[in-house]
């Protein structure tokens, strides 16, 4: 029972995760229409700068209570990140779809071997901010506190996500954006400025995954990769371009890689290709989405 | 002789009856043109036919077999055809390859992998003769993408024409082109009539190419017709006067 | 217009093409002894990296499918040859390709079957998912493929056993030998990547990816023609996957991994996919480039996404479709028939 416990947690804790890149690529889709092959990448440099950020702040001997904050300054720079590049990539939401994954791709080239360049091939841990927070005992085991934080992390970002789509009126522009480009900078609306902001956020999202993993599990090259691919499964699951979609699909994911682990752990990836591919042969545009 | 005949031949979007209960004919040889204001049905009506759309009750009959379910495909076998109102054509392929590639199809040679397409003399020979009748000779290895509006527009009247087919639905061949253009693409279509080639359907808002080329005139309004007889008769129909110029119907 | 001038037009541009072809092909027999070892080998990668750009291109200059997931083929044909020597003891190259190629093609089928249902973004996800899995399993499974040490190939036998490179000077036998092997598959690629595309089943697939809907209404099954499609460019870039190991001597998971998929698209999109001889010459040349930016820097992945970003922005009709454009001013063709 304990054991159940522990894996629904563990389940829920890489659920936030993925939920949080999930939901950045489809909140990009959303707005621009345009699949970031690099947005896995971007998660990877989230990773990387917060556990370098720990590592120095450590280093100079900032206790490690304060080393959380870094976790949210590790995602604002993927968010600056983010800012500096969506106008380079703008000229492309027009163009054909194979130039923009090209171009995307070639990003994805450019900021995987900068993170090789600045970091090095050897993982990064930030495992500091782990220790700061107290275990928790379920049932006779120790369980990481940090972990309950990271779901709090998650659902709060949900929640904060979907309050700002749906009930400000900066959700309300965005969604105007997403439905209409034409007609909404026909209304006045600085289209540019939303684009920015929707990549920012989006980009904020994957950068906070990264952040927030890392403390649990070292930054190690090909780690944007795989989140590219597992974040690909999300959003076929739960639809590309929907909020839920993204928060069901990281639920359904998640708590079949941990069961996959647990029971099948060589073909644990394989188990989820093969759900997206059922997903997808059955219903094409996922569980929510708007193709 | 009647080749399509539609029964009770019902569409709604909803509240909105795109085409209500018609009871339409189109007899083999003529030379017919579908009027009305925006919104009375036309294009319902084609797609309808053409397999686009499907009916929420009615038959539809062509050569007297029900094809009210047969696919879009099974209609192109049967003889039914079209162009549609934006232009949709193989941008990357030739002219001469856009024209080729719906002799292939209806030949059913399309998924030849071992031979040259352009090797095919039977169907180049084919091309060629489309592509005169409709005046694109002169750019058959041109990309279709290059081409002018008026010429792009004869292109696809052409494509839906080299399938062969016994009916020939075009949704608005002369929307955006030059007086020459429309006389030419209009000229094309009649002469190919004339020839016993194909019967012609065409949707059509310019009332003088209506007046001029038509054997019969049909005028549908709010799902219905209203209308239909020889361009004499429309001419002195009241109803379609007024309708034309916004006045209301009499009883 | 008459059946004899039909005809006369038909055939002259190919003769043209034929004897351009010829031309080249001659020249690259002749040129060994001129280049030297090292060079000549160069050369073998890069016809090799052709073979697998004109497979690659099929699906995308002409099917319009952006495929992240060529590796795998690429990397089953290697690791096929790779097992075949060591655990069936094979070592005749016509052996290796007479197996090796069922098994891409077979990989291909199954991988095009649950790709091809899809739109552009989804293909294009699918296909590098499907790479990693692949990927995953050579590592997962190291007491099969050797996991990141990968399998070593001896030199194999060519011309079913005729030719054996064994002793003394077979190291320069093997190569100059091996590099006219792979020249006469790569003109044989070439006259069937020809055909393909210039047959009805080509220009399907070219109006398949001009205008779905339009070559729906002509009565074109879409996805069996994509499928088909996919097979083919599938199969040949696992032909160039068997060809390069030998040589390679070595296969690893690297093969497998999604940067090599990224190279394959590379070479393509270097030489231009929009037509026929882009990405032989992209294949070619990126082979050149690669191994210079290699030796130049460790960051060449970087230096590689750069260019790709600066070829979509500047050149994206690659260097033969930019050539091609410049030659179309200079010498205006004539369009009428």
């Amino acid at each position: 029972m304990t054991i159940l416990i522990i894996q629904i947690l563990n389940s829920l804790f890489y659920a936030s995760v993925l939920f949080l890149i999930a939901a950045g690529l489809s909140l990009i889709f959303g707005v621009m229409r345009i699949v970031n092959m690099a947005h896995g990448t971007f998660y990877a440099v989230g990773a990387f700068v917060t556990a370098w950020l720990v590592g120095r702040a450590i280093a100079l001997g900032v206790p490690a209570g304060w080393t959380f904050l870094l976790i949210p300054v590790g995602a604002g720079v993927v968010a600056l990140l983010g800012i500096v590049i969506e106008p380079l990539l703008r000229p492309f939401y027009r163009r054909a779809e194979e130039y923009q994954l090209l171009v995307t791709f070639g990003l994805l080239l450019i900021l995987e071997d900068v993170i090789r360049l600045l970091w090095g091939g050897l993982p990064l841990s930030a495992d500091p901010v782990m220790d700061v927070l107290p275990s928790i005992h379920i049932g006779g085991l120790i369980y990481p506190g940090y972990n309950l934080v990271v779901i709090a992390i998650g659902a709060a970002a949900a929640v904060g996500l979907w309050a700002v789509i749906y009930r400000t009126k900066f959700g309300v522009m965005l969604r105007a954006t997403s439905q209409d480009r034409r007609m909404a900078s026909a209304l006045g609306l600085n289209v540019a400025l939303i684009y920015v902001s929707a990549f920012a956020i989006g980009c904020f999202m994957a950068g906070l995954g990264g952040a927030i993993i890392v403390p649990s599990q070292a930054a190690v090259l090909g780690m944007g990769i795989d989140a590219l691919v597992l974040a690909f499964v999300v959003v076929v699951i739960g639809g590309l371009g929907s909020l839920q979609g993204a928060l069901v699909g990281a639920l359904i994911v998640s708590f079949v890689r941990t069961a996959g682990i647990q029971f099948f752990p060589e073909i644990e990836l394989a188990v989820l290709y093969l759900i997206a591919a059922v997903v997808l042969l059955v219903k094409p545009t996922g569980l929510f989405g708007t193709a | 002789m009647i080749l399509l005949e539609t029964v009770d031949l019902s569409k709604r979007f909803g509240d909105v009856r795109a085409c209500d209960g018609v009871n339409f004919t189109v007899n083999k040889g003529e030379f017919l043109s579908l009027v009305g204001s925006n919104g009375a049905g036309k294009t319902s009506l084609v797609n309808l036919i053409s397999g686009h759309l499907k009916p929420n009750s009615g038959r539809i009959l062509f050569e007297g077999k029900d094809v009210t379910f047969a696919t879009v495909y099974e209609r192109i076998k049967a003889g039914i055809a079209r162009s549609f109102q934006i232009v949709n054509l193989f941008d990357g392929l030739s002219v001469f390859d856009n024209v080729a590639l719906s002799i292939f199809s209806r030949e059913g040679k399309i998924a030849r992998i071992a031979a040259l397409a352009d090797h095919d003399q039977d169907v180049r020979r084919e091309t060629f003769d489309v592509l005169g009748r409709f005046g694109l000779n002169g750019k058959s290895s041109v990309p279709a993408g290059g081409l002018a509006q008026g010429e792009r527009k004869l292109l696809d009247v052409a494509v839906a024409y080299a399938l062969r087919p016994k009916l020939l639905f075009l949704d608005e061949p002369t929307s955006g082109v030059s007086t020459r253009e429309k006389t030419q693409i209009m000229d094309t279509v009649s002469s190919v009539v004339r020839a016993g080639a194909v019967t012609a359907v065409v949707i059509e808002h310019d009332m003088d190419v209506v007046f001029r080329y038509s054997d019969r005139i049909a005028m549908m309004h709010e799902g219905r017709f209203l209308a239909d007889g020889t361009p004499e008769e429309i001419r002195a129909n009241k109803d379609v006067a007024n309708i034309l110029l916004g006045a209301p119907l009499s009883a | 217009m008459t059946v004899a001038a039909v005809s006369r037009l038909q055939y002259r541009p190919k003769l043209l093409l034929l004897a351009a072809a010829v031309v080249v092909l001659a020249l690259l027999a002749l040129l060994p002894p001129y280049i030297g070892l090292y060079q000549t080998q160069l050369l073998t990668y890069g016809l090799i990296a052709a073979i697998a750009a004109l497979g690659f291109n099929l699906l995308l200059g002409y099917t319009g499918l952006l495929s992240f997931g060529h590796s795998a083929f690429f990397g089953i044909g290697a690791y096929s040859v790779a097992l075949l020597l060591r655990d069936a003891g094979i070592h005749s190259m016509e052996l290796y390709v007479l197996i090796g190629l069922p098994i891409a093609a077979v990989t291909s089928a199954l991988f095009g079957y649950i790709c091809v249902r899809h739109t552009r973004i989804f293909f294009g996800i699918l296909t590098l998912a499907l790479s990693q899995v692949l990927w995953t399993l050579a590592y997962k499974f190291f007491w099969v493929t050797g996991g990141s040490d990968g399998l070593r190939v001896a030199r194999p036998t060519l011309l079913a056993g005729m030719l054996t490179f064994t002793g003394g000077g077979s190291f320069q036998r093997f190569i100059n030998a091996y590099y006219y092997y792979v020249l006469g598959v790569f003109a044989i690629c070439v006259v069937i990547m020809w055909v393909i595309v210039h047959s009805p089943f080509g220009k399907a697939l070219q109006a398949i990816r001009d205008n779905e809907t339009r070559a729906a209404f002509l009565g074109l099954r879409i996805r069996r023609f994509r499928w088909v499609s996919f097979l083919i460019s599938g199969t040949f870039t696992g032909l160039a996957g068997i060809l390069w190991v030998p040589l390679n001597g070595l296969t690893t998971p690297e093969v497998l991994y999604w940067p090599f998929s990224g190279e394959i698209v590379f070479t393509t999109l270097l030489g231009g996919f929009r037509n026929f001889t882009g990405p032989i010459v992209g294949g070619v040349l990126f082979t050149y480039l690669k191994t210079y930016a290699v030796a130049t820097t460790e960051y060449w992945q970087l230096l590689l996404g750069v260019v790709l970003v600066l070829l979509v922005v500047l050149l994206p009709t690659g260097i033969v479709g930019a050539i091609s454009a410049v030659a179309d001013k200079l010498w205006p063709q004539e369009k009428s028939s």
